[in-house]
């Protein structure tokens, strides 16, 4: 505050702000420190930490499987990346990722989008609030996540975070109408979205609030180390589905979708341009949904063998003991997995050191480098902007401050 | 004895006035919030009485009850008295409201031959109590609330002004009454078309209404003018703003729907009755857009009322003008 006021009295025509750390267009917990002329932004300062939780130090004193259960608590909107990614990277660890049972994959498949949809609905949702349309799109969007919410609670058994993923496969199989479930959910939800689109997107009052503010070029975006929905608004098409293709995604038709004026309303517009993907990808999942296939791993050494064989076999017995007791161990070295969250590359760095416990998991988050990239977005801007970019750039801040 | 007795009178239909005025803000906002619930797929509140209409009285007590707080840094008497100006300025323009046609004793409260000027000066007189509270608050969100609102007020003040020349010189009044009864044939709708809507934006701006609610712009500046107000203060700024909302229908529905002429030759219905048709009808339109639009931007609204309404009231004022010269 001392040094607020100092600065104050140096240039007396300007003002020094602070939007947070608790505000209500911050999405959680997010300070900016803004000095302004009048209503124009010249300075911009983010300062993130204010929600540090430690997970990745808590992963450390977890089993391999445990440590799932705090990932999903990392990006609480998109939990089922960031658990996909990790288990996927433990997978990678343990060499089995070709073993991983067909089910398994195109349920992770379907999940994976579905929840991409109800992040982008929870984006597009309070973004309209922030832009200051009380009424309908947060209500709307949240309906229509209501519905992914609901099958992801008949899957999984929670709505938020759900742990549903095991190195190796899926924790349990499949609810007997989940394709229904889904089937019903991708019969309305088009129309849902497109009406959503209809209200928020080419209103004249958005257009002339959104377009060509808040610019971020393509070389900025880069330096910023920018990735996902924010990268793609300025001309890229990196996608880590299309790079470096994780479960089977290269087998999936779908486009990309690239705008080229990294502005605020391209980064809505492409939030919905990428919820049409997803519902066609989860379209084509469910039609190669094998459902007879296993939804885990057939390894004893790593997946729980079925109760009533414990009840009969020593082997079992024992396999059980030491799965619960002791986990597995996992051979030692270290890997690198990126999958597309919903806010970009959200990358996963896990040694081990052949123990039952991960060494050290890294989290590259995309919002973390979103979040920097602000005084870009907001400089030169006028302060109803602030709000306008950070609700577009969409960040997480579980998933910044971990 | 007679002055008396007319002083006595006046007190007695200014306290009426005064309460339905109050009531029938309450009836609105359990409108709003019903519309605005029915508008998000919700069904609004209904837990208090059947059908939640005892919601508003629940508001207000709860307003009451909680602690009144000054910040330490606030200036105290003008931070107590902005609500208050704020609150009386939003009532006042319902004085020269003509409810039912003349004669009768409860059709307005006051008859003055410059009516509309008395409306546009206490509506100007609104700005005060919001530049005041959020100075007065020493609140850097509530000092850029006031500053928006105040340049916003003053600019949209002359559209509004601006347009209603149109209908004073097609009246060729600017008593309120000779207004509606003017309308007994025509609505001013059709006339003064473009007048009307630049009256309804800039009084939507009044209001500091969706898509002018930059004053509060709860998104960016918390609250605006009224962050640091707390308990009934607060809440007399959260009745001033619905009454403006409220008074912004009231007086469209005078200038440009007809006021208390009836609708499709429908003369058994009152028309006070007829005059509260079009009132609720026009604040649905309210909610609708509230809605509907994002918020405007500081710049770009300031840009709309000095370079498109102005100029199309102008224009408007003009038309009128040569009409009225030529052919009335």
């Amino acid at each position: 505050m001392a040094e607020d006021l100092h600065l104050e009295e140096q240039r007396p025509e300007r003002m020094t702000l602070s939007i947070g750390p608790h505000h209500p267009a911050t999405h959680g917990v997010l300070r900016v420190k803004l000095e302004l002329e009048g209503e124009t932004v010249i300075k911009a300062e983010p300062e993130t930490g204010f929600l540090h939780t430690g997970i990745e130090k808590t992963a450390e004193h977890l089993t391999w499987n445990q440590a799932t259960t705090v990932m999903d608590r990392m990006d609480y909107l998109a939990p089922i990346s960031n658990n996909t990614g990790y288990v996927m990277a433990v997978e990678k660890l343990l060499g089995i990722e070709d073993r991983i049972p067909e089910k398994a994959r195109v349920t992770r498949v379907i999940l994976l989008e579905l929840n991409r949809i109800a992040s982008h609905l929870v984006g597009l949702g309070t973004g309209g609030l922030d832009y200051g349309n009380i009424g309908t799109p947060i209500f709307w969007a949240f309906e229509l996540r209501d519905r992914i919410l609901d099958i992801f609670e008949h899957t999984t058994g929670q709505r938020m975070n759900p742990s549903y993923m095991r190195v190796g496969g899926l924790a349990y199989d499949l609810p007997h109408n989940f394709k229904e479930m889904v089937e019903d959910f991708l019969k309305i939800a088009p129309s849902r979205i497109q009406e959503l689109k209809d209200v928020m997107l080419n209103n004249p009052i958005f257009v002339d609030r959104a377009k060509g503010v808040s610019v971020i070029t393509y070389e900025q975006a880069l330096r910023y180390g920018l990735t996902g929905r924010n990268l793609r608004v300025t001309g890229s098409d990196y996608d880590v589905r299309k790079y470096y293709p994780y479960l089977g995604y290269e087998n999936y038709d779908f486009d990309v979708p690239v705008y080229t004026d990294g502005d605020s309303w391209s980064r809505t517009a492409i939030t919905f341009d990428e919820m049409f993907e997803s519902l066609k990808i989860v379209r084509q999942a469910l039609d190669n949904l094998p459902w007879d296939d296993r939804h885990i791993i057939d390894d004893r050494k790593l997946v729980l063998p079925p109760k009533q064989e414990v009840k009969h076999s020593m082997e079992a017995l024992i396999h059980h003991f030491k799965l619960v007791q002791h986990g597995f161990d996992v051979p030692a070295g270290e890997v690198y997995q990126a999958i597309e969250s919903p806010r970009g590359e959200i990358g996963f760095y896990v040694v081990s050191d052949g123990g039952n416990k991960p060494m050290r998991v890294r989290v590259r988050p995309p919002s973390f480098y979103a979040v920097y990239s602000l005084p870009v977005l907001l400089e030169g801007y006028m302060l109803s902007d602030v709000v306008g970019a950070i609700a577009t750039i969409d960040p997480i801040f579980g998933e910044v401050d971990r | 004895m007679d002055i008396w007795m007319t002083l006595l009178m006046l007190v007695v239909k200014a306290l009426v006035l005064a309460i339905s005025v109050t009531l029938a803000v309450a009836v609105f906002l359990l409108f709003m919030r019903k519309v605005l619930g029915y508008f998000a797929y919700r069904v609004g509140p209904v837990k208090v009485g059947p059908w939640g209409v005892l919601q508003p009285i629940a508001d207000v007590i709860k307003m009451l009850f909680k602690e009144d707080i000054i910040p330490v840094q606030a200036d105290p008497l003008i931070y107590r008295l902005s609500p208050i100006i704020a609150f009386f300025c939003a009532l006042g323009v319902w004085v020269v409201i003509p409810w039912a046609p003349r004669g009768s004793f409860w059709s307005s409260m006051s008859d003055p031959n410059a009516g509309v000027l008395v409306m546009l000066a206490i509506a100007a007189m609104g700005v005060y109590g919001v530049a005041l509270g959020g100075w007065a608050s020493q609140n850097k969100y509530g000092l850029l609330g006031s500053m928006r609102a105040t340049a916003q007020m003053i600019s949209y003040e002359l559209a509004m002004a601006a347009s209603l020349l149109g209908v004073i010189l097609w009246t060729g009044s600017v008593s309120m009454f000779d207004i509606v009864d003017k309308q007994r044939e025509v609505i001013n709708l059709f006339p003064q078309f473009l007048g009307f809507l630049v009256f309804y934006t800039a009084s939507l701006a009044e209001a500091a209404w969706t898509p002018f609610d930059l004053p509060e712009g709860e998104t960016e500046l918390v609250g605006g003018y009224h962050t640091d107000y707390g308990g009934m203060r607060f809440g007399l700024f959260y009745l001033t703003e619905l009454t403006h909302a409220v008074n912004s229908a009231v007086l469209t529905t005078t200038f440009y729907l007809g006021g208390y002429n009836p609708w499709f030759g429908l003369t058994m219905i009152p028309g006070f009755v007829w005059f509260l048709i079009k009132v609720a009808l026009l604040v649905f339109v309210l909610y609708w857009i509230k809605c509907t639009f994002p918020r405007f931007r500081y710049d770009r609204l300031m840009v709309f009322g000095w370079k498109v309404l102005l100029p199309v009231a102008a224009l408007n004022l003009v038309g009128t003008a040569i009409y009225v010269a030529l052919w009335a």
